[in-house]
């Protein structure tokens, strides 16, 4: 009685055949790259061991280990974190809690849209215009920080934002009828709420900033330095730079090294940025409202 | 009892509510405001400060037609040098062309399937997968290219070098498709539901409903995750720096080397002496490109915002 039309028949093998199409793109846009990353375990494994990430480069480093890079990544980013984390969190809640819906908000998130989307080597001549010879910090570990942390404060307001949206409206309207001001709201119901939400935000920026290598070129990152960074004055070697070093300038270095550098350097990324994903699923989980 | 206290007193005393807090929170908010606008005072400070390092060169030693319609990019010829900057455009647009040919087709399909007919574990680990794939950093993808898409190339095409079009290509396609992807798919998730169980309630099969009204529903944010690809590709640097082959060139080929814009601030930068005209010269084209990025950003967002109104 519900026999299938032919019309029927034919739209579902339609379905299913697109189904089937879009699938395969799926696994195609999915396979290279773990294809990737198994060259790089395969090649670059070997070389990682302890030595590998506690010691100096030594040969014009084309031995040794990766030490001072590993080092000077830290340093970068955590100087970059002081900067933009405080900035961004105080942006996103000026964004979300203060600002109402004109133009003028328009133009603030325009402005952040466009700050995630300039290039990061126009990042770097910003950098080198501004912190190396204006503000005269040289290259340094500050002059990339800043630089990293105006190209990275995106990443913290928009995830922050997101954060303090999801705090249930109702919650500041409690507040505020109890005769608390704006800002007790923010601080006493609206931020402890919303902290883990920015946190997962914060581990995503260090793994952005922890990749970048174009603007921490020209404004702080060396290629080689026979001394580890003393203040956030110092030049310093970092990770990713060290990376397009052994790749591309140093010759004889042996196959193994640069692969083993790149696995390091995508291991803290993914790492990283596993924690802030499990760390948001955990939070959905318990979302009590 | 002569002294019952009034029920209201003076509204001048008790309705002030200019107290302690009061002051502490308009202080806050004064600061919180100041971080509200500083994307817009360090877009406005980008914008200022490689300008003002490039003015030199804009003011003495370019000319518009040179500059965009020269192919010869020699800034370090001692007696005439030359700053045209049409082969590294070229060399960008191949590039980027390149890869949104392979990125579009497979970041759309893909989001389709993660937005549509996955479900339940398949879609949150499908997710998961894409957003790791949008962390891997621009220099592992250069790398990458460098040293295995470039044997790979080498091999399969049977050509003397694998730095080319076709590497830097393929390498940003792979690297802007999952961030094309995790837009897409946010614009399809904007499409309403209810939209979705009208067409399914008419007897639509799931793809059916999906070219007939999920699609045309998320048209334009659709274009604007193809847009913001773009912009991602053009303004890339590390990856095409490595991957292209690094000589000025325009392309007839997709096995010729070219060179990027990006790649050429990036490479010639450290080697120029601050102020001198070729030094100007890179940060020329560095205005050059914010102001492109700076409308694709702009036209995207213009047009993901259409939909909202409408």
């Amino acid at each position: 009685m519900f026999a299938e039309s032919s019309l029927n028949v034919r739209n579902k093998r339609i379905q299913n055949l697109f189904r089937i199409l879009f699938m395969m793109m799926t696994i195609l846009l999915i396979i290279p790259v773990i294809i990737i990353l198994g060259t790089l375990i395969a090649k670059g494994g070997s070389i990682i061991s302890f030595d590998f990430l506690f010691t100096d480069p030594t040969n014009g480093m084309t031995a040794g280990g990766i030490f001072p890079a590993l080092l000077g990544t830290i340093w970068i980013v955590a100087v970059a974190l002081l900067a933009s984390v405080p900035l961004g969190i105080a942006a996103a809640i000026y964004l979300n809690e203060y600002a109402g819906d004109n133009w003028f908000t328009r133009i603030i998130q325009l402005a952040i849209i466009n700050l995630a989307g300039v290039p990061s080597i126009v990042h770097a001549l910003f950098g080198v215009g501004a912190f190396v010879i204006f503000f005269g910090f040289g290259t340094s570990i500050l002059a990339a920080s800043l630089t990293l942390a105006i190209m990275t404060l995106p990443v913290v307001i928009v995830s922050t934002r997101e954060s303090l949206r999801a705090v249930p409206q109702a919650f500041r309207e409690a507040c505020w009828n109890m005769g608390a001001t704006r800002w007790q709201t923010i601080r006493r119901v609206v931020l402890p709420n919303a902290v883990s939400g920015i946190l997962t935000g914060i581990i995503l920026e260090v793994s952005r900033t922890t990749g970048e290598t174009a603007p921490i070129m020209f404004t702080g990152a060396a290629f080689f330095l026979p001394f580890l960074p003393q203040s956030v004055f110092d030049q310093t070697m970092a990770l990713s730079l060290h990376l397009f070093v052994v790749a591309t300038q140093v010759p004889g270095v042996p196959d193994n090294l640069p692969f083993g550098v790149a696995l390091v350097l995508i291991a803290m990324v993914l790492l990283m940025n596993s924690i802030s994903i499990a760390f948001r699923m955990y939070l959905r989980g318990k979302k009590k409202w | 009892m002569s002294e019952t206290k009034p029920l209201l007193q003076s509204p001048s005393v008790d309705f002030d509510h200019r107290n302690f807090d009061w002051y502490v929170d308009k202080f806050i908010q004064s600061i919180v405001f100041i971080a509200g606008i500083s994307a817009i005072i360090f877009i406005i400070g980008i914008f200022a400060f490689i300008t003002i390092e490039g003015f030199g060169f804009l003011l003495e030693d370019f000319s518009f037609r040179e500059f965009f319609l020269s192919p010869f990019w020699e800034p370090s010829d001692e007696d005439a040098p030359e700053y045209g900057i049409l082969a590294l455009v070229a060399g960008t647009a191949s590039v980027t062309g390149l890869a949104m040919i392979v990125a579009i087709p497979f970041s759309l399909g893909a989001a389709i399937f993660i937005g549509e007919f996955a479900t339940g574990k398949l879609r949150e680990s499908l997710k998961v997968l894409v957003e790791l794939l949008a962390a891997i950093p621009s220099v592992v993808w250069g790398f990458i290219g460098l040293s295995i898409m470039n044997p790979l190339i080498i091999d399969v095409f049977d050509v003397p070098v694998g730095l080319n079009v076709l590497n830097a290509g393929i390498i940003l396609g792979l690297m802007a498709a999952p961030i094309m992807t995790s837009i897409a798919e946010d614009a399809l998730k904007a499409v309403p539901d209810r939209y979705r169980e009208a067409a399914e309630a008419l007897g639509a099969t799931r793809w059916q409903v999906i070219y007939k009204t999920v699609l045309p529903a998320a048209k334009n944010g659709l274009l604007g995750a193809v847009l913001l690809g773009v912009g991602r590709g053009f303004g890339e640097t590390m990856a095409v720096l490595m991957a292209t082959g690094h000589s000025v060139n325009i392309p007839g080929s997709v096995f010729d080397p070219v060179r990027a814009l990006t790649a050429t601030i990036a490479a010639e930068l450290g080697e120029t002496a601050v102020g001198s005209p070729h030094y100007q010269a890179l940060f020329t084209i560095g205005i050059f490109l914010f102001i492109i990025t700076f409308l694709i950003n702009l036209t995207a967002d213009l047009i993901v915002r259409g939909i909202r109104k409408g």
